[in-house]
């Protein structure tokens, strides 16, 4: 996951408000994060991590506010880059093989030599030899690596990643933090939610504490990180 | 161009996890038949009754069937949120639906094609006569049916209660493509059959007008 075929991308968020009815999942929420960063958010169950992520991935529209891509140099991106989304749920069809889903959100998306890019993500997750399985048969951890791969078809500068961790054995959290890994050095912008500190959490370079769908506290600094993470169980 | 090979894509992945699963396919001619079946020996009609309220009775199975295949239409996306997945990839959403009502039609229109051998022989009403003008009838109408369905599949999708609105949704909207379709079948049943172009229009003007408020609204039927 080293060969870059994107430009650098930040991101900004500027007064966004999302209301569901009366309530306020996310209130006057700005923020802006550079390219290259690696973001977790953390806060408890309903704090507006993922509707903040959702609105990021422009799958969800903010009632207030706006969300623009930067370019590396910090300038406002009109082109508007997809970001690639890996939610909890796997987003893709259990009823087809691996192979038949990167082909079909390929083929979607427009990728040139889709068969191609669908070989080379299968082999970089490590699931070439279950290509023709049916992702049905596939354990928690399998379907996350097809779920990245399907995240990472069109070679997103930014991902967003909602609670990746969530489900998977000790195994797959590593294998997780080593494919992060890669991923932050091949410089995208990483933005996820997470619960606790973890192995996975170690890897980020910023930690945003959301509250009641407000920013309560920001910090890049490694001290305040486990605080951030942790308060859950402060 | 990027709006026609989207809706293939999808079409492809509508008939294969289809054909995989068998889950709607199999509910339907089953419901179906049992339906034909139930009514041929509950009345035993002769061939002037048959063909007197037959369209009728075959376009309510057709309905009821159809309300069964479109509920599951967008929950399917729901299990996996591969609704999201498919927003994310496609450049226009008009695709999703589009690839959705297409698929719909065809397993309408195989129940359908499949159900009438079997209705000729228990309400011994003969078919072959207009066999092909039957077959365009009933692709219209499962067009009207599909086109409405879907629309309505994806907005009682994210609604509580969903099991309940669509079919609360769909049947009213329904009566007009119900009433032109079982028309246009029965002047087809008669012993000297014609097409009522009439009512053919009809339901192509229902269609169309369905079709386009579809792709002018259809992106917002889809947001959360």
């Amino acid at each position: 996951m080293t060969s870059p075929g994107f430009s650098p991308t930040g991101i900004r968020f500027e007064k966004i408000d999302k209301r569901f009815g009366g309530l306020y999942a996310l209130r006057r929420v700005s923020l802006e994060i550079g390219a290259g960063e690696c973001v977790v958010f953390a806060g408890r169950n309903g704090s507006g991590k993922t509707t903040l992520l959702r609105i990021a991935a422009r799958l969800s529209r903010p009632s207030a506010g706006t969300v623009s891509f930067l370019s590396g140099s910090g300038e406002r991106n009109e082109t508007q880059p997809a970001a690639g989304f890996v939610a909890h749920a796997t987003m893709v069809y259990d009823e087809l093989t691996a192979e038949e889903n990167l082909l079909l959100f390929a083929r979607l998306q427009g990728i040139a030599e889709p068969a191609a890019r669908a070989e080379a993500l299968l082999r970089e997750v490590g699931l070439l030899e279950r290509r023709n399985s049916l992702v049905r048969t596939f354990s928690r951890g399998m379907r996350q690596r097809i779920a990245i791969a399907r995240a990472l078809l069109n070679e997103p500068a930014v991902i967003l990643f909602d609670e990746p961790a969530t489900g998977l054995d000790p195994q797959g959290v590593s294998w997780f933090a080593e494919t992060l890994r890669g991923l932050r050095e091949s410089g995208r912008t990483i933005l996820m939610s997470l619960h606790g500190e973890s192995e996975v959490s170690s890897l980020a370079t910023r930690a945003i504490r959301l509250d009641a769908g407000a920013v309560v506290a920001d910090t890049r600094t490694g001290a305040d990180f486990g605080s951030i993470l942790n308060f859950a169980n402060a | 161009m990027a709006l026609l090979s989207n809706t293939v894509a999808l079409l492809g992945k509508e008939l294969r996890t289809e054909f995989r699963s068998r889950e709607l396919l199999t509910t339907t001619v089953v419901f179906i038949l049992t339906i034909v079946v139930l009514f041929s020996f509950t009345f035993d009609p002769s061939v002037t009754e048959s063909r007197r309220f037959g369209p009728g009775l075959l376009w309510l199975a057709f309905l009821f069937a159809a309300s069964l295949m479109l509920q599951p239409c967008f929950l399917r996306e729901q299990n996996n949120d591969t609704l999201s997945a498919l927003r994310l990839s496609v450049s226009d959403p008009f695709a999703i639906f589009l690839a959705k009502l297409a698929a719909n039609t065809l397993f309408l229109l195989f129940t359908q094609v499949l159900l009438l051998p079997a209705f000729s022989i228990l309400y011994n009403v003969p078919v072959l006569a207009a066999f092909p003008q039957l077959v365009l009838v009933m692709f219209m109408g499962s067009l009207g049916l599909s086109v409405t369905g879907t629309a309505l599949s994806a907005i009682s999708a994210q609604a509580r209660m969903r099991e309940l609105l669509l079919p609360l949704l769909l049947l009213p909207l329904l009566t007009p493509v119900l009433i032109a379709s079982t028309e246009a079948t029965a002047a087809l049943l008669v012993p000297s059959p014609a097409m009522r172009w009439d009512w053919l229009g009809f339901l192509l003007a229902f269609d169309v007008v369905f079709l386009t408020a579809l792709w002018l609204f259809g992106e917002y039927l889809l947001e959360e």
